[in-house]
């Protein structure tokens, strides 16, 4: 499902390389974790990945679709299709209802009509337990919640890989089990799931397969490393 | 009498500038016969400036809608002695030698003075009138100067542009100019801030002789004539205007027109050739002038009677104001959100040229941009229409100052809303209609009703091209019935009419699109 090879990113062509020799693998329905330090690449490795950001070396195949070294916009565009992205800030739509954050791409951009929109986007609001969220805007949920309804938006649009930047970071305890049960419920749609995180609650998790990103270069946690 | 009627003399001066530059580069404009194109048209249009204020030009104070003054009698009999009828053009005293050469009316008609720099850039009638310079005083004042070589170092007023501005300079006076009415300068002689006022023998008849607080003294100090103007190339025009105007003070129709207004004079007569100065007719004009304005009735009473009248007049010219803010309106947020989509997501050159445009038309006078693209564009042989050429002039204007507010609009929203709209297959053009766009236009609305109140305010400047808006009216008719607060609050009253619906609009849209900012 997702397949990255020899994954190389630097931001000047002079500079040294954020990363180099990055290769991992998530099949579909499984949950990958990449914790590290701050600073280390792990966001800049996820808008690689999303199609945010040019890479100098290797490639990332989603599906059918592969993205080279240096790919241009259009390469970009097509492996949006196929991945979303939570991002750390959410960037939830402020001025939209969580229901209109959710319909606002099937719509403008599958051209869905609204009544199926919205039906798809209460189910996908309802799985993640906010049936009764639908109308509220988000600046009016709790932490939480915002997080689930980033999860429904970027789900609302059928990607086969969702990312997730630091998913519990800015969550109460009591809240990240929240997401953590979210995640579990997405992992039954057979979306392939890729979490960056530097939150040891995930070290408890069910989880196929832990990755440490540090000193430049990915690496496989062994279970006793957790 | 020069300058009798003023906007302001910074306009003055500024539209002089202009003026003057493209006066450099006009070439010989085509010289067909306007005498034949005006018979054939059937009717004599004459440009005027309504704000003058008695005698010459002005409304009646008993019924606002009518133009009256005894340029408006010459100019009927003028036009009937060509045989058409007469239509006057509202036009800027300042720039009414520049309409007639745009070809905006073909003769302008109102008190132009007889001067060699006037002959240098129109062609000139014979005189038809001239009168006076006076002299007027307070009343009380024990030391008033007694002729011009008192007024040596002394503050004096008169209009700005004229020949009594030319007489009291080289006299040696402190000369003070007014940007207002006639009204104002002898107000400020009343107050003491001047010991004198020099002017033009009508005007003194008309704003000092009525005050008690002033004394008019006796004698000339100087003599004034006015004559029609033409077209350079116009010579067969001003001849038949000559042929006009000697028939008409051969058969005392000039005669007439002056007793009636009170205007005959020893000068007049001198002029036109005729042996009797002393007036033996009653002055019905001015008695009837004098009547309604000679003393100002209580406010009261003009709010039952005066202001009911002038109603349809100010009427027509708020919707002159409305169709002019919005037309300029539209090409503002048009333009404007493509100069300011241009300058935050163009490609560099693209974001250079929007910015290039912002910083010229917001760093130059609105007023110098109109004048440019009226007076100066049929240099280039486009000739606009008078709305077209102020709408455009003040949208295109406004457009800088619109970018600039949704520019600060779309730069309010985070950077993260375009990447997370990306991540969702919306293209970048999605993306602003549906998810920066809304953000952007709620915090650009506030700047934005600001500046549409500026703009229906500044829309006062196109006066400047023969339109007649709120102001214009308002400065018209408080000079012809020296009403200038009463008549100052019903114009204020009609502005806060179109204005303030407009920004309640403006703060219902603001709370819609802030929904999501309010509690739950």
């Amino acid at each position: 499902m997702l397949r990255v090879v020899e994954l190389e990113h630097a931001f000047a062509r002079a500079a040294a390389p954020t990363f180099r020799h990055v290769s991992f693998e998530a099949g579909p329905g499984t949950l990958v974790t990449i914790s590290g330090a701050s600073g280390a690449g792990k966001t800049t490795l996820l808008r690689c990945l999303a199609g945010l950001e040019p890479f100098q070396r290797g490639t990332v195949d989603v599906g059918d679709v592969r993205v080279e070294a240096d790919g241009d916009a259009a390469a970009h565009t097509r492996l949006r299709g196929h991945v979303g992205l939570v991002f750390q800030t959410l960037e939830l739509f402020p001025h939209l209802s969580a229901l209109e954050n959710c319909v606002l791409a099937p719509m403008r951009v599958r051209g869905a009509r609204r009544a199926e929109a919205e039906a798809a986007a209460r189910d996908l609001l309802a799985t993640l337990g906010l049936a009764d969220k639908c109308a509220a805007y988000p600046a009016h949920l709790s932490g939480g919640q915002r997080q689930r309804v980033a999860i429904a938006r970027a789900l609302a649009m059928a990607p086969r890989v969702l990312l997730y930047d630091e998913p519990t970071s800015a969550l109460d305890p009591s809240l990240r089990d929240e997401v953590l049960d979210a995640l579990q419920r997405v992992r039954a749609t057979g979306v392939a799931q890729v979490v960056v995180t530097h939150d040891p609650t995930f070290a408890s998790a069910a989880v196929e397969r832990r990755y440490l990103l540090a000193a430049g270069t990915l690496r496989a946690l062994a279970d006793a490393e957790r | 009498m020069g300058g009798y009627r003023t906007r302001t003399y910074r306009i003055q001066r500024a539209v002089a500038l202009v003026v003057l530059a493209l006066g450099c580069l006009r070439g010989t404009a085509a010289a067909d016969d306007a005498l034949a194109r005006l018979r054939a048209a059937g009717e004599l249009r004459w440009g005027a400036d309504a704000q003058g204020g008695a005698p010459y030009v002005f409304q009646d104070p008993m019924d606002p809608t009518h133009l009256i003054g005894f340029e408006v009698e010459l100019a009927d009999a003028v036009a009937r002695g060509l045989g058409v009828r007469a239509r006057p053009v509202p036009g800027q005293w300042e720039s009414l030698l520049e309409l007639l050469t745009r070809g905006d009316f073909d003769v302008a008609l109102n008190g132009i003075e007889v001067a060699p720099e006037k002959e240098r850039v129109c062609r000139l009638s014979h005189p038809y009138y001239a009168a006076a310079e006076r002299l007027t005083v307070r009343a009380d004042d024990g030391g008033a100067p007694r002729g011009l070589d008192d007024v040596r170092g002394r503050p004096v007023g008169t209009l700005p542009g004229s020949l009594a501005e030319r007489i009291l300079g080289r006299s040696g006076a402190l000369v003070r100019t007014y940007e207002g009415g006639q009204n104002e300068i002898y107000a400020d002689l009343a107050l003491g801030r001047t010991d004198a006022v020099l002017l033009d023998a009508p005007i003194t008849r008309y704003y000092a002789e009525i005050d008690p607080r002033l004394r008019v003294l006796d004698g000339s100090f100087g003599e004034v004539r006015y004559a029609i103007a033409t077209r350079r190339e116009d010579e067969a025009l001003t001849a038949a205007l000559n042929d006009v105007l000697d028939r008409l003070a051969r058969d005392g129709t000039l005669r007439r027109i002056y007793e009636r207004w009170g205007l005959w004079n020893p000068e007049t007569a001198a002029l036109l050739g005729d042996p009797a100065p002393a007036s033996g007719q009653v002055a019905e004009a001015f008695a009837a002038w004098r009547a309604a304005v000679g003393a100002l009735p209580p406010f009261s009473v003009r709010l039952r009677e005066w202001y009911p009248r002038s109603q349809a007049l100010f009427a027509r010219a708020a919707l002159m104001t409305l169709a002019l803010a919005l037309a300029a309106m539209a090409v503002a947020v048009t333009l404007g959100a493509v100069l300011a989509l241009a300058r935050v997501y163009g490609p560099k050159p693209v974001a250079w040229a929007a910015t290039g445009y912002i910083e010229f038309m917001r760093g130059t006078p609105l007023l110098v941009q109109l004048v440019m693209l009226y007076f100066g564009l049929p240099e280039l042989g486009i000739t606009l229409d008078p709305f077209v050429a102020g709408a455009l002039a003040l949208g295109l204007n406004y457009a800088a100052a619109e970018a600039e507010n949704y520019r600060a609009g779309l730069e309010s929203v985070h950077v993260g809303q375009l990447e997370a709209a990306w991540c969702l297959r919306l293209s970048t053009w999605q993306a602003l209609r549906w998810v920066i766009g809304p953000q952007a236009v709620r915090v650009a609305i506030p700047p934005v009703t600001n500046d549409f109140i500026a703009l229906l305010k500044d829309s006062s400047l196109v006066s400047l091209v023969t339109l007649t808006e709120l102001t214009k009216t308002y400065v018209t008719l408080a000079n012809a019935t020296r009403d200038h607060l009463g008549l100052g609050l019903v114009v204020a009253a009609w502005y806060l009419a179109i204005g303030l619906p407009f920004a309640r609009l403006a703060r219902w849209a603001e709370l819609r699109l802030g929904r999501h900012l309010r509690p739950a």
